[in-house]
């Protein structure tokens, strides 16, 4: 049995929960406890999770791991860990957890009881999904983790709350299913292979191969099915306009989770299962996969250009973001796996720091319209700070975090296949106009004059958002922590999936390393004498780049 | 000199201050520490220059660790981004033009904006920009450099859109921010391309091992790559078709416009170039490219210049347009040529954008030409310094501008007459423009006689900053005469390790005297010509000139509109954006997949339960018959 401290990630995981039974015996009117008491919690649980980041081996193993039999018949079990991938998210979780429930105090007005115990038991199940090893616990804390949201936007959401809540809930449900049938189809083959029933993952991914051999129909059922699971979740164009209803409908505390953390779930998806586990068909699929990726890029940002609502700018936003997510994923090599990486958790911090801006003016004003608003940086100037760092950030300005994300995503697909780094440019440019024409139109030109008595931000106001906005410039400025932990699984993951990535490439650089020592033999006498300049680079270059 | 990252650190911490504690602690420790900083980087900065000129190879390699690193360093495909800084000849003279003339124009700005509101907000946007700037100058990779790039573009944004409580700033900004994102991912583009091809994006590292290459007879992917960043100098240099964006930036107030858009931001674009000189030696397809560009640009700019009214419009035009020559010079293989005019250029354009400031700030704030005139007595400074810069700019012997516009026709007329010729006439546009300029607001009758009375000359903090800068725009030529009037070109030969990069294949070689000194007198005569032929028609107010223009109105008229090219970028471009998208969000989003989709499949569903909700009616002989034909049925069916 191992100590406590040596399996954090299933007590981080428990606390929300834990919590939120706890909180069951308060009575309802306690307003302040709900309140005060979800914050301690979801603070308590972030602190409990930082420990992790230090604690993290790196390696491209699964660590933290507890393996109990839960069904054997069936060949269920209790199988718990995580890697670098499954970390990173996981922390993210944490982050974006005590944030929302901040955000909330004034924001919610009824069943506050309620609310921050949804808020909790869904904290509960998005922890679940990155720490589950075994493929039914993972479909277990998936589909749990539908309800409380379902919940948050139906009970405390706008005016379509009932229509966008159960959209929401279908959507996704009808995108589960599929994956369901893609999960027991593996694991029924894997029986007839092996002669063993499992869910775990691992074992999961090894039957890569043998599904490899099955017949072509087969295999692309396999894909489509969990392609269209997590496409839905992500989502990826055309399965999208659930997103849009679902933002625009809920509370702000619901928007900062669903594009914080839940949209990650299916870009987690991808790299989890569908990757590693049907690569030789992703791989015959891969350019519909990748027009519908650049599609969603450009068509996003277009859409978003011209919403007349923050909140559905924002949202549509976000349908472009992760469509440049997708696309470094699909270039299938580390530098485009990496930025996708980057993309989730810097999704995650500047889209839910935006949604987190727009709930603010909204508590004042009630009213979302970029028509109604004018001018506030004049009333507003803190404000009006955060919000140009978080579009900045947003839209990628080195320095912030979303430039690491972008740059290594179009870097990565690049190497694979110029083109696509091309269209997706316009993406990133259409993203600058909609992000700027928004602040502009907001935030300059003479005040409104329904916003002159307009408070700028308080002080708990300001403490949530500066957690958002050192993450941003601590991402921005210093990523190499974050990729050190990434580096190695993703590593693992690019071998699974084309297996020869790594010699060919090895190879290629040492065929261009000999022809460019033929070339020095040849030119020699001409450089025995070089300019000074010459010399320092040369020694640069004589050893491998990067040692430093 | 492991203290050089303290240039680039300073002006960074000065803007931590005046943004954090500026309005706290007033306007005079603002204005103190805002100054200060630029002050000591400069002073640091040429601590630096002098040590690099005494280092080995007059180059410093400075590291201070990694940046980003993805994948194992050494393997293959693996991206590695160092924190290090170069100080070299160009990246040397560029920092100490950043900070000095940024110096200079900080204490400027003291004068100008000492009545502003937001005294600390633009301090602590000036610093930034400075910060950035020097890292765009002195960053030892490509990524570090973008960060610098974007970062400028982002000062830039901020303080054009200084004023926003006006339409027209943000709007400026805007435009500006987005003109410079296309070229900015033309840039991206192009890094992507050479670290596909030399697997690294430390300048060294590339340039080193592009000189074991020859150059691409066709266009092949040094090509493309070389292009990309030329795609992504256009933007930030402002060269067609990405110019639009400089002449709206003049929204910002006239300092901004003096450090930014005249002296340092807009020739980041040559600096690229001269960075990467022996990448675009061997992209010979691409030099073409970048010096027809500049040519075109020159002549395009120049002669729009030379109807507006707006004092800073004009400069900024004649901006464009001699950002255009650099770009003539280095496609014409002169790098140092063109970077000399960045050289000479920063001091007398940033002396004629200050110069018009002290002018706006005299006049309260009145920019339109026709309302001012007979400045010269009531100005004496301002127009002393001004009428140095103008006969800089015009390129009279032996003031800066000379030397360095003189080499550039040079080396085009050696590669193609016609870029000679296209450059020759853009120079007799820019001494007529400038010219019609100082007319009309230095000689002539007062036109607004109310502003006139007011006017008085501006405080020390704005005139000594005038004063340097004229010294400079006088003599700064000297520091490189060219071979063919008896100098040895010195900023060239000081530049040379830096722009060839230890190669010397491409680099320009000696030249000789008889054309060169022929091709300098009839370019200096034109432009003579030219410069009377402007002071002239505008000396005495605008009649001769309105007579002119009813002459050939059609031509006027498309001068005056600027080639109309904002109304086509609007009605051609951003329209039909907006109306494609409007058109996916209506019909793909709302009506295909969300209508057809979603809800339609929903509402069957609901429909199809409706009806067949019919059938369970509640009374017991409808269950009865359907019961009976169900039995009638399955005994058919077993029967049969």
């Amino acid at each position: 049995m191992l100590a406590w401290y040596q399996n954090l990630p299933l007590w981080v995981t428990a606390l929300p929960m834990l919590g939120a039974l706890l909180l069951l015996f308060v009575p309802n009117t306690q307003r302040r406890t709900f309140e005060l008491g979800a914050l301690a919690i979801t603070v308590a649980d972030f602190l409990l999770s930082v420990p992790l980041w230090f604690q993290y081996q790196s390696s491209d193993a699964v660590q933290w791991v507890t393996r109990i039999p839960w069904i054997p018949s069936i060949g269920v079990n209790f199988h718990i860990g995580m890697d670098g991938i499954s970390l990173v998210l996981f922390l993210l979780t944490t982050f974006i957890g005590f944030i929302s429930v901040w955000c909330s105090f004034t924001a919610i007005e009824e069943r506050h009881k309620e609310y921050y115990i949804w808020i909790l038991v869904m904290q509960f199940t998005m922890l679940g999904v990155f720490i589950c090893q075994d493929m039914f616990l993972f479909y277990l804390f998936w589909e749990l983790m539908l309800v409380p949201m379902y919940f948050l936007i139906a009970i405390w959401g706008g005016p379509q709350k009932l229509y966008a809540a159960i959209k929401l809930f279908l959507y996704t449900l009808a995108g589960s299913v599929l994956m369901l049938v893609a999960i027991l189809a593996i694991y029924f083959l894997q029986h007839k292979t092996t002669g063993t029933y499992s869910f775990g993952i691992a074992e999961f991914q090894a039957m890569a191969p043998a599904i490899a051999k099955q017949s072509l129909t087969f295999q692309i059922l396999l894909c489509l099915a969990f392609f269209i699971g997590f496409a839905i979740k992500v989502p990826m164009f055309p399965f999208h306009t659930w997103l849009p209803d679902a933002h625009v409908q809920a509370p702000t505390a619901g928007s900062v989770i669903l594009a914080g953390i839940l949209l990650k779930m299916g870009t987690y998806g991808f790299v989890r299962f569908l990757l590693p586990i049907v690569p030789e068909a992703t791989k015959l699929l891969m350019p519909w996969f990748l027009a519908l990726t650049l599609i969603g890029v450009i068509y996003g940002a277009l859409v978003a250009m011209i919403q007349k609502d923050i909140k559905k700018l924002v949202a549509y936003s976000s349908v472009s973001h992760l469509g440049l997510c997708m696309l470094g994923i699909f270039a299938l090599n580390p530098n485009g796996i990496m930025g996708g990486m980057f993309q989730m958790i810097n999704h995650g911090i500047s889209t839910s720091a935006l949604f987190l801006l727009v709930g603010i003016v909204y508590e004042r004003r009630h009213t979302r319209m970029i028509a109604d608003y004018s001018g506030l940086s004049k009333q507003m100037p803190v404000y009006a700070t955060i919000f140009m760092i978080m579009t900045m950030s947003s839209i990628g300005l080195p320095g912030l975090n979303g430039f690491i994300g972008e740059f290594a995503i179009l870097q990565g697909a690049f190497q694979a296949q110029p083109w696509w780094a091309v269209a997706a440019t316009s993406g990133i440019i259409l993203g600058a106009a909609y992000m700027l024409w928004l602040y502009q139109r907001v935030m300059f030109g003479p005040l409104d004059s329904a916003s002159v008595h307009m408070k700028d931000l308080n002080a708990r106001e300001i403490a949530y958002f500066a957690p958002l906005v050192a993450a941003a410039f601590w991402i921005g400025l210093y990523p190499k922590p974050l990729m050190d932990r990434l580096e190695k699984p993703i590593a693992k993951l690019v071998t699974q999936v084309d297996p020869g990535f790594f010699e060919r490439e090895r190879l290629e650089k040492v065929q261009a390393e000999a022809r460019r020592m033929g070339m020095k033999a040849m030119e020699a006498p001409a450089h025995a004498a070089p300019g000074a300049a010459g010399h320092a680079p040369e020694a640069h270059a004589a050893v491998p780049k990067g040692g430093h | 000199m492991k203290l050089a990252w303290l240039i680039p650190i300073l002006p960074l911490l000065g803007c931590a201050f005046s943004g954090l504690l500026g309005r706290r602690l007033g306007k005079l420790a603002t204005a103190v520490v805002s100054v200060g900083v630029v002050f000591a980087a400069f002073l640091v900065a040429l601590a630096t220059f002098f040590a690099m000129k005494a280092a080995p190879g007059q180059r410093l390699d400075l590291l201070y660790g990694t940046w980003m690193a993805v994948g194992t360093p050494g393997t293959p495909g693996a991206l590695s981004v160092p924190f290090g800084l170069v100080v070299d000849p160009l990246s040397g003279t560029m920092m100490l033009v950043v900070t000095g003339i940024g110096a200079l124009i900080h204490l400027y700005s003291v004068g100008y904006m000492w009545e502003e509101e937001g005294f600390a907000r633009y301090f602590s946007y000036l610093n930034l920009f400075v910060f950035f700037m020097l890292t765009l100058v002195l960053g030892s990779s490509l990524p570090l450099l973008f960060v610098g790039w974007e970062g400028v573009g982002l000062c830039s944004y901020l303080l054009i859109g200084y004023y926003f409580e006006t339409d027209y700033a943000p709007d400026a900004g805007l435009k500006a921010f987005l003109t410079n994102r296309v070229g900015d991912l033309g840039m991206a583009v192009g890094m992507m391309a050479l670290f596909a091809h030399f697997g690294t994006l430390t300048v060294g590292d590339i340039l080193a091992q592009a000189g074991h290459l020859s150059p691409e007879t066709s266009f092949g992917i040094l090509g493309f790559a070389t292009l990309m960043l030329f795609v992504g100098a256009t933007g930030k240099s402002a060269q067609i078709p990405l110019y639009v964006w400089l002449p709206d930036a003049m929204a910002g107030p006239t300092p901004v416009s003096a450090l930014i858009h005249a002296a340092t931001m807009v020739t980041a674009g040559i600096f690229l170039l001269c960075r990467m000189a022996p990448l675009f030696l061997l992209s010979p397809v691409t030099m073409n490219v970048v010096a027809w560009t500049g040519a075109a640009t020159a002549l395009f700019a120049a002669t729009i210049g030379l109807v507006q009214r707006d004092i800073k419009k004009v400069l900024a035009y004649s901006t464009v347009s001699q950002l255009g020559y650099m770009f003539l010079g280095l496609g014409a293989a002169g790098f140092a040529a063109g970077f000399f005019h960045v050289f000479t250029h920063a001091w007398f354009k940033a002396l004629l954008f200050l110069g018009a400031g002290s002018v706006i700030h005299a006049l309260h704030h009145e920019q339109d030409l026709f309302r001012m005139g007979g400045l010269k007595d009531k100005l004496p400074i301002t127009f002393w310094t001004m009428l140095i810069a103008t006969l800089a700019i015009m390129g009279l012997p032996p003031f800066s501008g000379f030397f360095s516009k003189d080499e550039i026709l040079y080396l085009a007329f050696l590669k193609s007459p016609w870029l000679w010729a296209i450059g020759v006439v853009g120079a007799c546009c820019t001494a007529f423009y400038m010219w019609r300029l100082m007319a009309l607001t230095f000689w002539g009758e007062p036109r607004d006689h109310h502003a006139f009375e007011h006017a008085h000359e501006s405080p020390w903090q704005m005139t000594l900053p005038l004063g340097i800068l004229a010294l400079g725009s006088a003599l700064g030529g000297f520091l490189g005469v060219p071979e063919a009037f008896g100098g040895h070109f010195a900023i060239g030969k000081f530049l040379e390790p830096a722009l060839t990069f230890g190669q010397t294949h491409g680099a320009h070689g000696g030249h000789h005297a008889g054309p060169a000194v022929l091709l300098a007198v009839i370019s200096t005569g034109l432009g003579l010509a030219a410069a009377l032929a402007g002071f002239f028609l505008y000396k005495d107010g605008l009649a001769r000139a309105e007579a002119l223009a009813a002459r050939v109105p059609g031509l006027h008229l498309v001068l005056l509109n600027k080639y109309f090219v904002d109304e086509a970028i609007e009605g051609y471009l951003l329209r039909p954006f907006r109306w494609f998208g409007n058109l996916l969000w209506k019909l793909g989003d709302v009506i295909l997949i969300d209508g057809v989709g979603v809800n339609l499949p929903g509402a069957l569903t609901r429909v199809a339960g409706d009806f067949v909700s019919l059938l369970q009616t509640g009374r017991v002989r409808n269950y009865a018959l359907g019961m009976g034909f169900g039995i009638l049925a399955l005994a058919w069916i077993f029967l049969k």
